[in-house]
């Protein structure tokens, strides 16, 4: 035993330090080499890729912007007056960011006054050896070289920490895009950056590079992006909704690519550049009235009104419960049990499809959504029928569109009335606003100006899309590049075309004619509420018009929306008309109406809610 | 030195010795060496070139020490420990102070540190008085002038004050239980140090109720199997228990220094205060941290020869001394490290073979007494070293980067290797002498 007692503790205690070796270098061990703290990481961050419209013109590039960073512990004692001039900050903002910046790192680069101007950064630049531990960094800011389509465009920001946490790809102060194509496109835009490993010591000095190299990697710069919007026509549209509110979408029907997208209110996309940014971004922020953050074109949903009867009329044709011949007689409405749906005919007209849709004929679209529905044994039947032809359309879900945000609208299903009345309690008269676009349908205006583009290509389109060229290359992506067919056969679109047309010659929109240009067009309002007090209120109807031209080989589908700008013709129909000539001739001979368009303001309109003070609405 | 004589020589430890050094060395350069590119290994102004100056003269000492009649090494044992003993005492009056350690002769172009050297010297002298026929370590008398022996350089390195030093000295209580001495002192001990870590965990009270509870259900369970038992001595531990316990918080609060108390907090985990805790860990602590994190970043093949990047950049302090296992942890991986870890463990238990296979029982003590320093050196240190144990500044022995210490290590093991290599000569002699 006496013999024994050493050898046995000695390899008890080989036992335990052979385990706290297993446990330490084979299960608590990350294994990755560049997960060491002793290696450092220094990277090299490529430029972003420009921005150009389809016409190749530039519409962002980037400016080189200058940060003032600090090593406190390099900081000798300084000229603190002269310094605090040359930055135009007070001595209370050096004390104030240099304990900030010592108590994050003594050892560290932190950022002491971040993105200088050109003339800042001049006057600073020959001074600053005379300041030791500060040093001017160079950083990448967009430059853009437009003020329009900021809702397109988005912009760039630091990287918060949620983005740190859901995307490791980052690094605090890096920059992502927000919004916009920037958001949408930010690994193409971003490139990728380059990174070198850097051996430190203890003291965190570089001692060399990491394996001579083995892991470092080059930037790889952003690659450029050409968009499909034409900037002028962007900008005019742009223009022509100074004053007011709502939204102008454009497609090229043939491709899906998206012309324009206005949304109005809108902002300078220089403003969220540099320094200013977060407090422009604020102001922007909390405008919560005209909400000019709010992208209109994509965001806003709306009972569709009057264009929807284009749809009714195309479902009818397809269900074959309608011929292009079938007349209607309106008696100045439409009865349905012991209820009556008004209409703006004279009584005892008697219309068929084409002239229903350029007279917007109610009681011709709300016989032909019932025959749709009672066509069917039950009316859920009819209904499920009705709503699967509009979502080959792209209704009542997102379209698949190459921006981050969008909404679905609403097409109601069989389902939602079983549920609001009951199974089987309910006819095609329960719902038969739903045969004039009022309702349940909700859509948006890229989802109208789609519509608009599939009538134009009489039965099929191309997801409407945003982005034309990477680097000078087509995009491939069949997503966009393979058209879509609706339910609706091809050959009932063109009496539907033909209505639009004679909306456009003799109909409701008669007042926009454009010498030369064959328009499809079809006018439509949208009644619409507010809550003042707590009380729900409405306000003027919202001007609606959809248009495809020229109706014989279409180029550009438009949808226009403005809000309370009571009927389609009133300013919704004009602007179209004005965009549409814009883009096909690239000049405006209507200059009437641009005048008018151009100087019109709804801002008394849109005061009315605010004023306390009882209203009239649609006058 | 005869051809018989080098084939008495037990190879297999003279090679252990060598690889051990050599590993040791590999590993000095790497955490020494400024940059790769083509520096000399003979760079004298660098550690490992200094390094390799202290192996080359140790393989001048072991000659001088393998030349030398195994027989003077017991004769002079008494004098080379007075020697040893003075050197240590004279050292208040000519040594060097470095870092609040008198502990060094300073030579100039070398320094010696005397406590390194009296671990040989005192093994040497207990060797002799065990071996003295006329001692019995059975009682207490011969007990009392042992532990004389082993006290005295422990007085006066806990005067330098080396702590570390000194603990290593107590390796000799096991040398002498295999002598005979009474396993009340291991139980002693033993319970010492559990009593005084219970007790700064859990408190005074409640380790005297716990040992009460203890010693009551011992007697009531004895009781029941009718056993006699005497109530005396279970009375007298428990207030022994009592007296020890309630004064380890006085010791700990004002024997102890401040960084004695925080390595032991760190390592029990009883700092709790959050801003002391952070503090400790950014000092004392800090080392640890570094040298775990870097043995655990070698993973299981290491990182390879010079690619250390925690050790290329300086990360753990000491690492050429107390912390050259890291290296070997970072840069070999797990496989290096259970590799030198065997290695040790092959070379003591290679020892103690030796040791129990001596005729004469001086060589037997002594060959002991070799194996159980070193063990504690080899414990002390890489149990710091791997995060298990407080931190204890001692070299790890052939390993570390110091020539005083390589040198005592050498002279230590070599002597014993002397002795033994001799022991089977007299063997041989006395079997000619009867034919």
């Amino acid at each position: 035993m006496r013999k024994l007692l050493l050898s046995s503790i000695i390899v008890i205690v080989t036992l335990i330090y052979l385990g706290r070796l297993s446990y330490l270098q084979l299960i608590d061990n990350t294994g990755s080499p560049l997960d060491d703290t002793a290696i450092k990481q220094v990277y090299d961050y490529p430029e972003r890729g420009y921005i150009y419209d389809r016409n190749g013109k530039l519409l962002v590039a980037n400016q080189p912007s200058y940060d003032v960073m600090v090593i406190p512990r390099d900081v000798k004692p300084l000229d603190t007056l002269e310094f605090c001039e040359l930055l135009n900050i007070t001595r209370e903002d050096f004390i104030k960011k240099y304990e900030k910046a010592r108590i994050y790192s003594p050892r560290l680069p932190s950022v002491f006054v971040p993105q200088l101007s050109k003339e800042e950064y001049a006057a600073l630049q020959e001074k600053m050896r005379k300041y030791d531990g500060f040093y001017i960094q160079k950083r990448s800011l967009r430059y853009y070289q437009t003020k329009h389509g900021a809702n397109i465009l988005g912009y760039i920001q630091e990287v918060s920490d949620y983005d740190l946490k859901r995307n490791p790809g980052y690094r605090p102060g890096e920059l992502i895009g927000r919004q916009g194509v920037e958001e949408y496109y930010e690994d193409i835009l971003r490139g990728r950056k380059g990174v070198k490993f850097i051996q430190k010591d203890r003291f965190n000095r570089d001692i060399g590079s990491y394996k001579n190299g083995l892991y470092d990697t080059l930037p790889v710069p952003g690659k450029d992006i050409e968009l499909t919007i034409d900037n002028e026509l962007q900008t005019y549209g742009e223009e022509l909704m100074i004053h007011k509110r709502g939204g102008i979408i454009a497609i090229e029907p043939k491709t899906g690519e998206i012309l324009s997208l206005v949304t109005a209110p809108n902002y300078d996309p220089s403003l969220l550049v540099g320094r200013k940014r977060s407090k422009n971004y604020t102001k922007l922020y909390y405008d919560s009235i005209a909400n000019p953050l709010y992208d209109r074109g994509l965001l806003a949903m709306y009972p569709p009104g009057s264009p929807f009867k284009t749809l009714t009329g195309l479902i009818g044709l397809q269900e074959n419960v309608i011929t292009p011949e079938s007349r209607v007689t309106c008696y100045h409405g439409y009865s349905y049990g012991n209820r009556f749906m008004r209409c703006h005919c004279a009584s005892g007209t008697v219309n068929d499809l084409r002239r229903g849709i350029a007279r917007s004929c109610n009681a011709y679209f709300a016989s032909t959504y019932r025959k749709i529905i009672e066509k069917y044994p039950t009316s859920a039947e009819g209904l499920t029928a009705w709503e699967k032809h509009l979502r080959s359309f792209g209704l009542g879900d997102f379209l698949g569109y190459d921006l981050p945000i969008g909404k679905a609208g609403n097409i109601p299903d069989s389902d939602y009335y079983d549920k609001a009345y009951g199974k089987r309690r309910w006819y095609a008269t329960t719902n038969i606003s739903n045969a004039i676009g009022q309702g349940e349908i909700l859509t948006t205006p890229i989802q109208l100006a789609n519509v608009t583009a599939i009538i134009a290509n009489r039965g099929y389109f191309f997801t409407p899309h945003i982005l034309r060229k990477i680097d000078n290359k087509p995009i491939k992506d069949k997503k966009f590049t393979k058209p879509k067919y609706t339910t609706v056969d091809r050959k009932h679109f063109e009496p539907v075309a033909q209505g639009m047309f004679e909306a456009y010659n003799t109909g409701t929109a008669r007042g926009i004619r454009v010498e030369g240009i064959n328009i499809g067009g079809k006018t439509g309002t949208a009644e619409n509420f507010t809550k003042v007090d707590g009380k729900r209120v409405q306000l003027t109807d919202h001007s609606i018009f959809v248009a495809f031209a020229p109706v014989e080989d279409p180029k550009i589908a438009i949808a226009v929306f403005v809000e309370n700008g009571y009927w389609g013709s009133r300013y919704a129909a004009p602007i179209a008309a004005l965009m549409i000539e814009k883009y096909l001739k690239g000049e405006v001979t209507r200059k009437d109406l641009e005048k008018r368009m151009l100087e019109a303001s709804l801002e008394e309109e849109y005061a009315k809610p605010y004023s306390g003070k009882p209203f009239r609405i649609n006058e | 030195m005869n051809n018989s004589f080098v084939r008495k020589i037990d190879w297999l430890t003279v090679i252990l010795y060598f690889l051990l050094v050599f590993i040791g060395w590999v590993n000095i350069y790497s955490s020494s060496i400024t940059d790769n590119t083509g520096a000399s290994v003979f760079d004298f102004s660098q550690f490992y070139g200094k390094q390799l100056t202290f192996i080359g003269l140790s393989t001048i000492f072991i000659v001088l020490i393998l030349a030398i009649d195994a027989k003077f090494y017991q004769r002079f044992s008494g004098i080379i420990y007075l020697i040893s003993i003075a050197s240590l005492a004279g050292i208040f009056i000519f040594g060097k102070t470095i870092a609040g350690q008198t502990a060094w002769y300073d030579f100039g172009f070398f320094s010696i540190q005397p406590g390194e050297f009296a671990k040989t010297a005192t093994a040497l002298a207990l060797a002799e008085y065990l071996s003295d026929s006329q001692t019995n370590i059975k009682y207490r008398k011969y007990q009392l002038k042992a532990f004389l022996i082993i006290g005295a350089p422990i007085f006066f390195i806990l005067l330098q004050p080396d702590p570390g030093s000194a603990m290593v000295f107590l390796a000799f209580i096991f040398v002498m239980y295999r002598e005979g001495l009474p396993s009340t002192y291991l139980w002693a001990g033993l319970g010492l140090i559990i009593l005084f870590v219970s007790t700064l965990i859990f408190g005074a009270l409640w380790v005297c109720v716990a040992v009460f509870l203890f010693i009551t259900l011992y007697y009531l369970w004895r009781k029941r199997k009718k056993k006699m038992v005497s109530v005396l001595p279970l009375i007298t531990l428990l207030i022994i228990t009592a007296i020890v316990s309630s004064s380890v918080r006085f010791t700990f609060d004002n024997v102890f220094k401040q960084h004695h108390r925080d390595r032991i907090n760190l390592w029990l985990k009883l700092e709790h205060d959050p801003n002391r805790l952070s503090e400790i860990r950014r000092s004392i602590g800090y080392n640890t941290y570094q040298s775990e994190s870097a043995i655990s970043s070698g993973g299981f093949s290491g990182k390879g020869f010079l690619q250390g990047t925690r050790t290329k950049g300086g990360f753990v302090p000491e690492q050429h001394t107390d912390y050259i296992f890291s290296t070997v942890g970072e840069e070999w991986g797990f496989v290096g490290s259970t590799i030198v870890i065997l290695l040790f463990i092959f070379l003591l238990l290679r020892l103690l073979f030796l040791s129990e296979r001596q005729k004469s029982k001086f060589s037997r003590v002594y060959g002991y007494s070799v194996a159980a320093i070193l063990f504690f050196h080899f414990t002390i240190n890489i149990g710091m070293v791997i995060g298990l144990l407080p931190t204890v500044g001692i070299p790890l022995p052939f390993f570390s980067y110091g020539g005083s210490g390589l040198w005592a290590f050498t002279l230590l093991l070599f002597v014993f290797i002397k002795l033994d290599a001799n022991q089977i000569n007299e063997w041989e002699d006395l079997h000619e002498f009867h034919h």
